[in-house]
């Protein structure tokens, strides 16, 4: 119980933003209104005029939803174990995406409570290299699987994330088959998981862990799709339809639970645990 | 068919044009050119050695896709007499880009599921060029399901460019087919045989790839993206397809370093498309020689170490330790 709140002491939430610039005030990128960034704050981190959610770091959605929480593994990270370069050196990047998000990699798993509902979660952060699947996230997402088993809680993902990291190759599509073959093992055993997608889900990941929930939650207005919208364009050569690949898309198709905005968020969470409990 | 030849095998190509102009010359005139058509004939031996032994990422690549290399069909045709195919995934349509069926193989009944290309445009077309929709996956599901049900193993052929990326294969939900076939097959309760023939393209490939035994063929190619696809991210070119090949390290042997396949399945001297029938044998022997193996497990211990297997793989240090 000592380390429970280590990390909000530390000051994560703040400098280290992904959608989110310095400074007071904010554009909203979809309706181009000019924002009070603590109102935007206070808002669940969405514009107060047209609900644009903003992508936001993984430990600012944990505080969102937890009322508290300790984080495990954090000093994961990846090995580069390719030596991979291409335009740059893969190390290079990661070392840059760790300044900038303060993470080892693009996911945090934590164990901790929403109104009173233990709950193992790992939430990712598009921050840390487009929020990319790699052997770290794939290992961290196994782990928490076992966290849940073994304290027998209910286990969320939310995912924002480009999909599979190239930079470690055949490993890192193979996080897919591991992630999705923990979570048999999960639901083989009872275990209650919950998928969250937020703004982007694309490629091997929502192909994986995000379509796997026994729950799948859309937040409002987010991209989850498999291929990217420019090469489906290029495909079929024309325009894409308004609102594709689209939260409000996939529910219309049926492949998401629901679909809900950021402030409900934790409310709809609860009402779930509190029915599965 | 026209030949497709490619840059690097033209020195192949030459010698055997030699052969076969000497052969002709030899029969439709007296002259003896036994002794000049064996020298040629090693020549071209050694050529063939020499430039298979020093193939680069890129033209292992090549060769994956090369247009006569054996597709899923042609191991079919050689490996297996009774071969019933199993149409459609009862839900929307029959996708042509995966085959599925019922087969023995050196006495063992097994299921056989596998991506399907085309030899021209009017056959590609029709399979579209090996890049399934959702329907396809969960055609593939179905019959493994079924090969469940009546305790029959699954060897998948995986050759596929990729997943189709088009606008229904997106609204049928492309992501969670794929997601369930690898939530289902991790814990499918028969021996799984995986064996990449060409090209092992990211998740359209992985959709049918989850097994016990992973075999890659040597001139094969695995990986996450398509080389063309990370030149064109992460170069913004992509034409640089052979350098993000190599530094994504692509090769059979290499998936076979990085501890994801089990083996790699040597091709005949110059490659599966010289030789396909033979090819076709080296993959049989080496499915009899893992299903032997596979049966003996019982069910439980067959899908505890499936899931160690898949466990395991990645790389990762923990700093905090």
């Amino acid at each position: 119980m000592v380390d429970w709140f280590k990390r909000k002491k530390k000051g994560i939430l703040g400098e280290k933003k992904n959608d989110i610039p310095e400074g007071l005030w904010i554009k909203c990128p979809k309706c181009s209104e000019i924002l009070y960034k603590k109102a935007i704050e206070q808002n669940f981190w969405s514009c107060p005029k047209c609900r644009y959610h903003f992508r936001i770091p993984a430990f600012d959605y944990i505080k969102l939803l937890f009322d508290e929480y300790e984080e495990f593994n954090a000093g994961y990270r990846s090995s580069d174990p390719l030596n991979f370069s291409a335009s740059k050196k893969y190390i290079a990047q990661l070392k840059i995406a760790h300044k900038k998000t303060g993470l080892n990699d693009a996911i945090v798993t934590v164990k901790g409570k929403i109104n009173g509902h233990q709950l193992t979660a790992a939430v990712m952060d598009f921050g840390f290299i487009g929020g990319s699947m790699g052997s770290v996230v794939g290992e961290k997402i196994s782990k928490a699987v076992d966290v849940a088993r073994a304290n027998k809680t209910p286990l969320l993902i939310v995912s924002s994330s480009g999909g599979a990291r190239m930079m470690e190759g055949i490993l890192s599509l193979m996080q897919m088959a591991k992630t999705s073959a923990k979570l048999a093992q999960f639901s083989e055993e009872g275990g209650l998981y919950i998928s969250l997608m937020t703004d982007p889900t694309t490629g091997g990941t929502t192909a994986s862990y995000a379509m796997l929930g026994d729950i799948n939650i859309a937040e409002s207005g987010a991209l989850v799709g498999f291929a990217g919208a420019r090469v489906i364009k290029q495909t079929i050569g024309e325009d894409l339809p308004d609102g594709f690949q689209r939260a409000e898309f996939l529910l219309e198709k049926g492949f998401v639970d629901r679909v809900t905005e950021r402030s409900e968020m934790k409310e709809e969470l609860t009402r779930i645990l509190e029915f599965f409990a | 068919m026209a030949e497709r030849i490619l840059d690097f095998e033209k020195p192949i190509a030459k010698l055997e044009h030699k052969i076969e102009e000497m052969k002709e010359l030899s029969h439709s005139s007296d002259i003896d050119l036994t002794k000049e058509i064996e020298k040629l004939q090693n020549k071209l031996n050694s050529q063939i050695e020499k430039i298979h032994s020093n193939l680069t990422t890129w033209q292992r690549v090549q060769l994956a896709r090369h247009p006569r290399r054996p597709y899923f069909l042609d191991y079919i045709k050689e490996i297996t007499s009774d071969f019933i195919e199993l149409h459609g995934d009862r839900h929307f349509a029959d996708d042509k880009a995966i085959i599925a069926g019922l087969a023995t193989i050196g006495g063992e009944k097994v299921v056989l599921i596998g991506q399907q290309k085309g030899r021209n445009t009017k056959e590609n077309l029709f399979r579209n060029f090996g890049m399934p929709n959702p329907e396809g996956y969960r055609k593939a599901l179905r019959i493994m399901k079924l090969a469940e049900k009546f305790n029959k193993p699954v060897i998948t052929f995986i050759d596929t460019p990729g997943a189709y990326p088009g606008l229904g294969a997106e609204e049928r939900g492309q992501a969670e087919a794929i997601a369930r076939n690898l939530f289902e097959m991790a814990r499918l309760r028969v021996p799984m045989i995986n064996v990449v023939i060409g090209e092992g393209a990211s998740g359209g490939a992985l959709g049918i790839g989850v097994g016990d035994i992973i075999l890659v063929l040597e001139n094969t190619w695995y990986s996450v993206i398509s080389p063309e696809g990370c030149a064109s991210i992460l170069y913004r070119d992509s034409s640089k397809a052979p350098q993000a090949a190599e530094a994504m390290r692509v090769t059979a042997q290499s998936v076979r370093d990085l501890n994801i396949a089990d083996e790699v399945l040597p091709e005949p001297n110059g490659g599966a498309h010289r030789s396909p029938a033979e090819t076709a044998q080296i993959v049989k022997s080496a499915i009899v020689k893992y299903l032997k193996k596979l049966k003996k497990l019982p069910k439980d211990e067959l899908l505890r170490q499936r899931l160690e297997k898949y466990s395991k793989m990645g790389a990762w240090e923990d700093i905090a330790k």
